[in-house]
């Protein structure tokens, strides 16, 4: 092999890294400018000449979004609250769609009744109806049973769960029946099975689905819309883009920005610590 | 299908699936067979009285020549958003899936986007784009380009696109992943020692072999950015300017919400609803087969 050769080998070697490297930075680089815009004054920023390098406002910027709640130009729900509610909304979807789909597949697999076929896809059909396609009937209910402006009805109408459901089912017919015969034998019931074994052995899946459920409800954005009007119950997502409005050059782009950080921190902090669950619930539930 | 052994209980397993099953009638069954209902009446101007109408709504929707340029709008979004985010998602899966020095460390810079709210996306877009503040907003009206696109169709069209696409990328790419991870690397070692070149092992022996994965995040994204990109156009231009960004869904919120027309916006309801079904079936359909071929 000539020395040229192997100079053109290094270099072709090198156009992974260059793509991939590209790639990182596509996806970095509008994160570092909101980092950046978040220590700025909004003066600066109005002026459209924003450094590339941080400023020294961002102590003053966080403090003010998180418990101020108003800047020279736009009022805002304070960050504290907004995160707040987008916590309980993410916590509570999580919890309740894990809750109430692990019991009905443990139904649905380890016991035998009526209509049992009926249920599993009265659930299975919800995969079909994302709350998009339904929006004013569903805000029509929860409306007329004055949830409106509350967290239960923020969250229950997103609780049930197909895919969740589904998941556990499919677990659940892996288990095998020698561990149920075993169980029976010893004298425990169904619940007494459920939450010695059957709980235990679904530990990973349960912290996966977990991780996938939480960015979800983080992330609602069309039904908070809806079903949220006083300031107090805003999510931080929402609360994000009214503070934007229009767009104009001349508003609090400081305090957004740096509202904007606050409110992708924890989902992208679960994503990044959580990251091995996080890929296999992703993968799971979705296949 | 069901296990051998089971429990026996009376009363204990409808018990177990009763919040699930109460939650799905309340709030999906229910609204869904109301949309379906009040797609088929006509209120009258005060909103006082309704007559029952058959389809004439989904007549009026589908002859309206609005809804169809938003028909038209959603699919060169869904076509461009899609395209572009599966395309970039396999050209960094492969690479990141090639024996390379910090391979972990791509990925993990390369899949954390998945966290972020589609109206997140949008606003670090915005950031960054807006003619008079953005970085290279800015830098693109210098070059004189004209850059606004608050103001211009194709402009908006693209920002919402690229912003959409950006966030999904993520997505697509952690599929991707593991679907490379499944392919047997005798087979790409034995098509090496045949001869073939990197670029012929990818067409013809990764791409096929990938085709599960590919006609799979096809579905999703197809159903990503039909509904759930709702988010960015909300946050970036409000379906504006003009029309010039309204998608079905973005039309679904605006006639039921904004201008309280429930007929009109339950029709396109139900419509959307049979995209849904549509969708899922061939989902289903696809994985069924790849059952039985596993």
């Amino acid at each position: 092999m000539t020395a040229q050769n192997k100079l053109w080998g290094r270099i072709v070697d090198l156009v992974p890294h260059a793509v991939l490297i590209l790639g990182v930075l596509i996806f970095a680089f509008p994160i570092y400018m909101t980092l950046i815009g978040s220590t700025w004054d909004a003066a600066t920023i109005a002026r459209g000449n924003l450094p590339l390098i941080p400023g020294g406002e961002g102590l003053h910027n966080y403090a003010a979004a998180w418990s101020e709640g108003r800047g020279e130009r736009v009022v805002y729900t304070p960050v504290r609250i907004m995160m707040w509610n987008s916590l309980v909304m993410a916590l509570t979807i999580a919890v309740g769609k894990i809750a109430i789909s692990i019991l009905s597949a443990f139904a649905i697999a380890f016991f035998r009744f009526h209509f049992r076929m009926i249920f599993f896809w009265m659930i299975f059909i919800t995969l079909m109806l994302p709350v998009e396609v339904r929006i004013i009937p569903t805000y029509k209910v929860v409306a007329d049973l004055g949830l409106i402006d509350t967290y239960a009805g923020l969250t229950i109408p997103l609780i049930a769960s197909a895919t969740a459901t589904l998941l556990f089912r499919q677990f659940f017919l892996t288990i095998p029946d020698e561990l149920v015969e075993a169980a029976k034998i010893d004298g425990a019931g169904p619940m007494r099975f459920f939450f010695d074994v059957l709980l235990p052995l679904s530990r990973t899946n349960i912290a996966a689905l977990f991780v996938i459920l939480f960015i979800y409800g983080w992330n609602q954005y069309l039904w908070p819309l809806l079903i949220t009007t006083s300031r107090e119950m805003q999510t931080i997502v929402i609360g994000i883009t009214k503070m934007i409005g229009t767009g104009e050059a001349a508003t609090d782009w400081n305090l957004i920005m740096a509202t904007t950080v606050l409110a992708l921190l924890p989902p992208v902090a679960v994503v990044v610590l959580m990251q091995r669950w996080f890929v296999k619930g992703l993968v799971d539930s979705e296949k | 299908m069901q296990r051998r052994v089971v429990f026996e209980n009376k009363w204990l397993p409808y018990l177990l699936v009763a919040p699930q099953v109460a939650i799905t009638l309340i709030f999906f069954h229910w609204p869904a067979a109301q949309a379906i209902e009040q797609s088929m009446l006509l209120q009258d101007a005060f909103g006082l009285r309704q007559t029952f109408v058959w389809f004439e709504n989904f007549e009026i929707v589908l002859s309206d020549p609005n809804y169809l340029d938003t028909l038209r709008i959603t699919v060169v979004f869904s076509v461009a958003v899609t395209v572009l985010s599966m395309v970039l998602a396999l050209l960094f899966a492969v690479l990141a899936n090639a024996q390379i020095a910090g391979r972990g460390v791509y990925k993990t810079l390369l899949i954390w986007p998945y966290a972020l709210a589609p109206a997140v996306a949008a606003v670090l877009w915005i950031f960054i784009f807006n003619p008079e503040i953005g970085v290279l907003g800015r830098a693109l009206n210098n070059m004189g380009l004209r850059w606004d696109y608050r103001l211009n169709d194709t402009q908006a069209l693209v920002m919402v696109v690229l912003a959409s696409a950006w966030k999904q990328v993520s997505y697509n790419f952690i599929f991707f992943l593991a679907g490379l991870q499944a392919i047997p690397r005798s087979l790409l070692e034995a098509a090496a020692i045949d001869g073939a070149g990197p670029v012929r092992r990818f067409w013809t022996v990764t791409f096929p072999l990938l085709s599960p994965t590919t006609f799979f995040l096809l579905v999703v994204n197809i159903v990503y950015a039909f509904f759930e990109t709702f988010g960015v156009i909300h946050a970036l231009t409000k379906g504006g300017p003009g029309k010039a960004t309204e998608t079905l869904i973005y039309r679904v919120y605006l006639d039921g919400v904004i201008n309280n027309d429930l007929g009109g916006s339950s029709a396109q309801s139900v419509l959307l609803m049979l995209v849904v079904i549509a969708l899922t079936a061939i989902q289903f359909r696809f994985i069924e087969r790849k059952v039985h071929y596993a």
